[in-house]
């Protein structure tokens, strides 16, 4: 059964490549989002916080 | 004035960039707007002439011969208006098969038939399980694709 | 009302509603994602023409929408921006773009793998296709423009015209296997009269793009922080973060 299921009706390939390819292409978007916006959380951080001791 | 200068290289590269790569698929966009031409196009002269184009139409039940032992086929391709002969060699996909909507490049040949070198099927925006599909045709009648 | 959208339009205040938003709409959208994906997997039964090749849809179908739907978002941030001047709409813009470009793409290559076994071909360059094409062209072409630029000011107005010049290709996009003949099919769940799909089919389907719709209201959020927090990180409200 799990190997019908894998086997897609022969568009295995097909369907497998697609599907992960949409997760792979949607998990980078949100890590590079969050990469992005960490960074410059940091940096407005260190400049509030040089602010504090000028 | 350096700064400004780089500047307005980058941005003028970009919009070249963008402009050639829009430009070319206009292009093939102008040339392929009508992806195909029907039968009944065709036969009514609105087809290029001399030059290799697109057939669409649907095959005609029944009408595919292929040569056995070779990879050679021919079938009939109609717009339920007008109808002309292919003659096709090669693979043909999946869905090829009696009732199909397909689309063919070649060029018509002296003895009015339509030479491929190309065969795709095209779908319909129908999609449904087997048993559907089965109750339809029952419904409907062979006649219908 | 016009207090709503006047607070709207203020950067703390959409910061911090954001922050809270961010959390739900990607529960949310990990679990609508999750339940399409075994919709379309294992309960929708397989296609009479197509086999199993045809549960390419619940991802290609969805990236195409959004990616429309992404441009269209674009262009309205970006012509507001330009018109009313409202420094955060540029900033929605500029955030849309890469997420926009990412279903573009993923529009493009599930179409591409899905149109080899069933077309006979991966590429043609009939109406759809190549409006589509041209759209992730567009989207490229918005975040080169805004990086040729160091004054974000500068940025936001050449990138925001060139969204707003390129919405025309969305109808077209749309329309074109209604206007031309095509390889691409006509469409399925949007046309006069009952979707041409069986409703067994039909559910994961819409289920994928309320997930991908939710993934995209989220991504957008996180961007458009990201955004904020550059364009504004030598205002007062952000010190006292």
């Amino acid at each position: 059964m799990l190997s019908d299921f894998l086997h897609m009706g022969g568009y295995a390939g097909y369907v497998w490549s697609s599907f992960g390819l949409t997760a792979a292409v949607l998990l980078l978007n949100l890590a590079g989002a969050r990469r992005q916006f960490k960074q410059r959380l940091a940096f407005v951080r260190q400049r509030a916080a040089a602010e504090d001791q000028t | 004035m350096k700064k400004r200068y780089q500047r307005g290289i980058r941005v003028a590269l970009v919009l070249a960039g963008v402009g050639i790569a829009v430009a070319l698929m206009l292009r093939a966009f102008d040339e392929n707007i009508l992806y195909f031409y029907t039968p009944r196009q065709v036969v009514a002269g609105e087809a290029p002439d001399g030059r290799r184009f697109r057939l669409g139409g649907l095959v005609t039940l029944g009408s595919i011969e292929r040569e056995p032992g070779s990879l050679k086929v021919s079938f009939l391709v109609t717009d339920n208006q007008k109808t002309l002969t292919v003659e096709y060699e090669g693979v043909l996909p999946d869905l090829f098969r009696d009732g199909q909507g397909v689309i063919a490049h070649g060029a018509m040949n002296d003895k009015g038939v339509f030479v491929a070198d190309e065969v795709l099927a095209k779908h319909d925006e129908n999609y449904m399980p087997p048993e559907v599909a089965e109750a339809l045709k029952e419904v409907h009648g062979e006649n219908e694709s | 009302m016009w207090k709503l959208f006047h607070q709207f339009g203020s950067p703390p205040h959409f910061y911090r509603l954001a922050g809270h938003l961010i959390p739900w709409f990607g529960g949310a959208a990990l679990v609508l994602i999750l339940v399409a994906t075994y919709g379309g997997l294992v309960l929708a039964p397989a296609d009479y023409q197509q086999g199993d090749g045809f549960r390419i849809i619940y991802v290609h179908v969805p990236s195409a929408s959004m990616s429309l739907f992404a441009y269209t978002l674009m262009a309205v941030a970006a012509g507001t921006g330009l018109i009313w001047r409202i420094k955060l709409a540029h900033a929605v813009a500029a955030a849309v773009a890469p997420i926009g470009a990412s279903f573009t793409f993923l529009a493009l290559a599930t179409g591409s793998i899905w149109g080899k076994p069933m077309w006979g071909t991966w590429w043609a360059w009939d109406a759809r296709l190549t409006s589509e094409l041209i759209l992730l062209f567009l989207f490229l072409g918005y975040m080169s423009l805004r990086a040729a630029y160091d004054d974000t000011g500068k940025a936001d107005r050449a990138s925001g015209l060139l969204a707003v010049v390129g919405v025309v290709n969305v109808p077209i996009i749309h329309y074109s296997v209604v206007w031309w003949n095509s390889l691409h099919q006509g469409a399925t769940i949007i046309k006069l009269g009952k979707p041409a799909i069986t409703g067994d089919m039909l559910w994961p389907l819409l289920t994928m793009l309320a997930g991908f719709g939710c993934y995209f209201a989220t991504v957008l959020m996180i961007r458009t922080r990201s955004q904020v927090l550059q364009r504004e990180r030598n205002s007062r409200w952000l010190m006292d973060l």
